[in-house]
């Protein structure tokens, strides 16, 4: 079974074990402070994580060994003349080129690393464009949380913003559109819908076996996209609620999207408390409950990060944590699930190392 | 030159030392030589825009200061955690 790395209010938890109970907390990281994000670049067995200190601000630390040093990165900062400071390192993801690592933050901007992520440096012509379209933040602030590469091709790139919609770019990051077209978001009165820039992405990901495809659950919907981000078509039909944050697929299958959808904005947490991920396997055209094996009286929410897979097919892995502090996985995708760690800190992320 | 002294995990960050001689004219730049000294430092004590971090407090003599208080040779230096930023 994987190595578990679990963000939580109070620390990095990196966990390991051989299925159902035996998973241990082999290190804790970060005592105190929150780490928002964590991952391991597979490629080069490198760990990064998003820590957040309610002293001494955000910063992105790496390390090759979690039980030893971690090395501060440099050049997620703002400038002098940005007049906003760096609240929140949201997203770290692997690029397509060597040596390249994307990374999202609150206030929304991307940065891109050429150097396994210790220096950094933002992408301007996005940036230009947050300025120029005067971006509004979701509740969460205002977040690049999804990055979306296309496997094989560094020039092209899907981004999500909370709340400033989708934005793609098919030359490395010189020059971005939207991908607004289809979105509906019906916190906005209707004659403002169309032309309204403030669209609420809270999860995007694309399929790896058809790139073109992406998934999306909105603030108030989940869609589909198989036009690379340009066009979206409403998919939550057969789901008990269209509002969620976490959401994954399965890398071998591009019509599987597996999430796990919240009452609604007004109370976020599982309907009914009867925990279950939703998945389908035909593109959204139906939804299956799993929660087999998961607590039927469990008001809690599942942020944003916190839900990963591992593998594919029938025998994919699925982990989640809540803000309960409970982690609970799958060893068959989502059919039946076991308690990974019952009693961790408010689990912000959750990432299979 | 202005004693500062640090505590953990500031005091870590900077080599492990918890009093440090620091020449400057204000707040702003023995913290800005504390960080050309202990790179590890970058970014704790003063945000991107050279502010104190609103939820570090600032000490000289005992007296709540900012990165743009001037300091004599003799001014002691504190940096500690406030009240407020924990969660």
């Amino acid at each position: 079974m994987p190595e578990l790395l679990v963000g939580t209010k109070k620390g990095l938890f990196v966990l390991s074990g051989d299925g159902g109970d035996s998973y241990r907390i082999t290190t804790r990281a970060f005592a105190g402070d929150v780490v928002e994000y964590a991952i391991r670049d597979r490629r080069t067995g490198r760990y990064y994580a998003s820590v957040t200190s309610g002293f001494y601000g955000p910063r992105l630390m790496f390390t090759d060994d979690p039980p030893g040093e971690w090395r501060q990165a440099s050049g997620i900062a703002f400038a002098d003349g940005d007049d906003v400071s760096l609240e929140r390192i949201w997203k770290i993801k692997p690029g397509e080129a060597d040596g390249q690592l994307w990374a999202g933050t609150d206030p929304a901007a991307l940065w891109e690393s050429r150097d396994g992520g210790e220096t950094w440096s933002r992408n301007e012509a996005l940036w230009k464009e947050r300025l120029a379209g005067d971006w509004q933040p979701g509740g969460g602030g205002l977040a690049l949380h999804s990055i979306c590469p296309w496997p094989g091709d560094p020039m092209k790139l899907a981004v999500g913003v909370s709340a400033a919609g989708v934005w793609i770019t098919d030359d490395g990051g010189e020059s971005w559109r939207t991908g607004f077209a289809g979105i509906v978001p019906d916190y906005m009165p209707e004659d403002a819908r169309e032309e309204t820039n403030q669209l609420c992405i809270h999860n995007m990901h694309r399929a790896q076996a058809r790139p073109e495809r992406l998934f999306m659950q909105f603030h108030g919907g989940v869609y589909r996209s198989d036009d690379q981000g340009e066009t979206w078509k409403d998919i939550h039909e057969g789901l008990p609620s269209p509002f969620g944050f976490p959401l994954v697929t399965d890398p071998a299958d591009p019509d599987s999207a597996f999430l796990i959808p919240m009452t609604g904005a007004e109370d976020r947490v599982v309907p009914g408390g009867a925990l279950a991920v939703f998945g389908t396997r035909d593109g959204g055209a139906t939804w299956s409950r799993q929660g087999e094996g998961l607590p039927t009286e469990a008001y809690v929410t599942i942020l944003r990060q916190a839900l990963d897979s591992d593998g594919e097919g029938d025998r994919m892995g699925l982990f989640f944590g809540a803000t309960s502090g409970e982690v609970f996985g799958s060893a068959d995708a989502g059919r039946s699930w076991f308690t990974v760690a019952p009693r961790l800190a408010p689990v912000t992320s959750v990432r299979v190392a | 030159m202005a004693m500062v002294t640090l505590r953990a995990p500031l005091k870590d960050l900077a080599g492990g030392n918890r009093d440090l001689e620091i020449d400057g004219g204000t707040v702003g730049d023995v913290l800005r030589t504390l960080e050309a000294t202990w790179p590890k430092t970058s970014g704790w004590i003063l945000d991107e825009h050279g502010a104190v971090r609103r939820h570090v407090n600032v000490f000289r003599n005992g007296e709540p200061v900012d990165a743009t208080t001037a300091l004599d040779a003799d001014d002691h230096l504190q940096v500690l955690p406030s009240i407020t930023g924990g969660t």
